[in-house]
């Protein structure tokens, strides 16, 4: 359980997915004017997370893995499909993407508007395939896959939303004009990232 | 790009097909370089652009994958313009993305190993870097290979550049070499300098870039509400 909760903890803040690997980056700077806007996809992008973790995990570790193939006979346990790992997590992610796209459109239509174009383009979001293929190189198991898609994608929506409340309060400071817009953005993003290094001594 | 104003004067061309530099081409070359380069203005593609710029030697292999990916992608969705559905535009244009990021990094990992390892997932995340799926949304969809092309080797470009003054400023702040060859000398270290941490890890990267945004935005005077 400890060896988990350090894990998310690791996932959520020393290894922020924005602030330390620069993730998903698109869409924070452009989707975190209004703080409402900014939590719906925080959401979207948690819930999107937390399922393709696993999906790929599960899809690396049977289909695509050297020797993976080996529980359907032994003559392909030498089959390396590695190779094919960008091809169908993207496919998953784009799936998943389209159904959590149906299920807000249904029930939060004013959600929905707001999200706007940014809803399909987090089948685009360098944060999910990047998740998926961080667990990958770092040879997660199943739980360890689901907990980082959960924490990552919860650390994705703290940064998103706490910078969309900067970003709301600086409406009303006096900015050099160059700075305005992304300039300003990039900078807070940085004291932000700053900040967040600070949880680098914490292990549990 | 003040070059558009020289177009080539000789011979005009007989038949009214575009000449194959035509001002309008050159322009779509040109324009992403600064005026409406993809990181800085159309803020299109930080994702990767930053996590590889700790080293001069692998924002620049960054920048070569994602130039070829970027034009040939390009071309190919121009080619395949009239034939995609556009309910399902999305998936195709990801798959046609996703089989070239394959090719490069198989390409990467017989050819440059060890900056491929460095690289790690980033290479991947080509597939996901909006600078591609938007171009594709924003031009090849609408227009014919040649000029796709044009503007998919431009906007790279624009990317490529953007990527390396930020890999520049990093590696000589942070690590005080460039390239790998120590650029500062061992009698400065002695006499009590000393790198900037800041500029190795992710902070500074960020800062960096935002400094160049504001310096980009006061020559161009283009200036966009807070």
């Amino acid at each position: 359980m400890e060896h988990y909760l350090s894990l998310a903890v690791k996932a959520i803040f020393v290894e922020n997915i924005v602030l330390a690997y620069f993730l998903g980056m698109c869409s924070f700077l452009a989707v975190s004017r209004r703080v409402e806007t900014a939590l719906g996809l925080g959401f979207a992008v948690i819930f999107v997370m937390s399922i393709t973790a696993p999906t790929n995990w599960l899809i690396h570790e049977y289909l695509l893995k050297e020797g993976a193939l080996s529980w359907i006979s032994e003559s392909l346990a030498s089959v390396d499909l590695s190779f094919l790992n960008f091809l169908s997590f993207i496919a998953v992610i784009a799936a998943m993407v389209q159904l959590v796209e149906m299920v807000i459109d249904k029930y939060s239509q004013k959600l929905y508007t707001a999200l706007g174009i940014f809803l399909p383009l987090i089948a685009v979001n360098c944060a999910i395939l990047g998740s998926s293929l961080f667990l990958v190189e770092r040879e997660y198991n199943l739980t360890e896959s689901a907990v980082f898609g959960f924490s990552a994608g919860f650390g994705f929506f703290l940064a998103i939303t706490a910078m969309s409340a900067i970003r709301t309060k600086l409406r009303y400071s006096n900015v050099p004009e160059g700075l305005r817009g992304l300039g300003l953005t990039m900078l807070v993003t940085g004291l932000m990232a700053m900040a967040f290094m600070s949880f680098s001594g914490i292990s549990l | 790009m003040q070059e558009t104003g020289t177009a080539p004067s000789t011979a005009q061309v007989v038949q009214p097909k575009e000449k194959l530099f035509s001002k309008k081409n050159k322009r779509t070359l040109s324009d992403p370089l600064s005026d409406n380069n993809p990181i800085t203005l159309q803020v299109l593609g930080i994702c990767s652009a930053l996590a590889v710029t700790v080293q001069f030697n692998t924002a620049l292999v960054m920048s070569l994958a994602v130039i070829s990916v970027l034009s040939l992608s390009n071309v190919t969705i121009s080619l395949l313009r009239n034939m995609i559905p556009s309910k399902i535009r999305i998936i195709v244009e990801l798959a046609v993305v996703a089989t070239l990021v394959v090719l490069v990094d198989q390409i990467l990992k017989a050819y440059l190993y060890d900056i491929s390892k460095r690289l790690s997932v980033f290479v991947g995340l080509i597939i996901t870097n909006c600078i591609i799926l938007g171009r594709a949304e924003a031009f090849a969809l609408q227009n014919k290979p040649w000029p796709s092309f044009l503007d998919g080797l431009g906007n790279g470009m624009g990317y490529a550049a953007i990527l390396l003054i930020v890999a520049t400023g990093r590696e000589i702040l942070g690590s005080g070499s460039f390239f790998g060859i120590q650029l500062i000398p061992e009698s400065f270290y002695a006499a009590g300098y000393e790198n900037m941490g800041l500029m190795v890890l992710s902070p500074g990267a960020f800062i960096l870039l935002g400094l160049i945004v504001w310096g980009q935005r006061m020559i161009s005077k283009k200036f966009e509400e807070n």
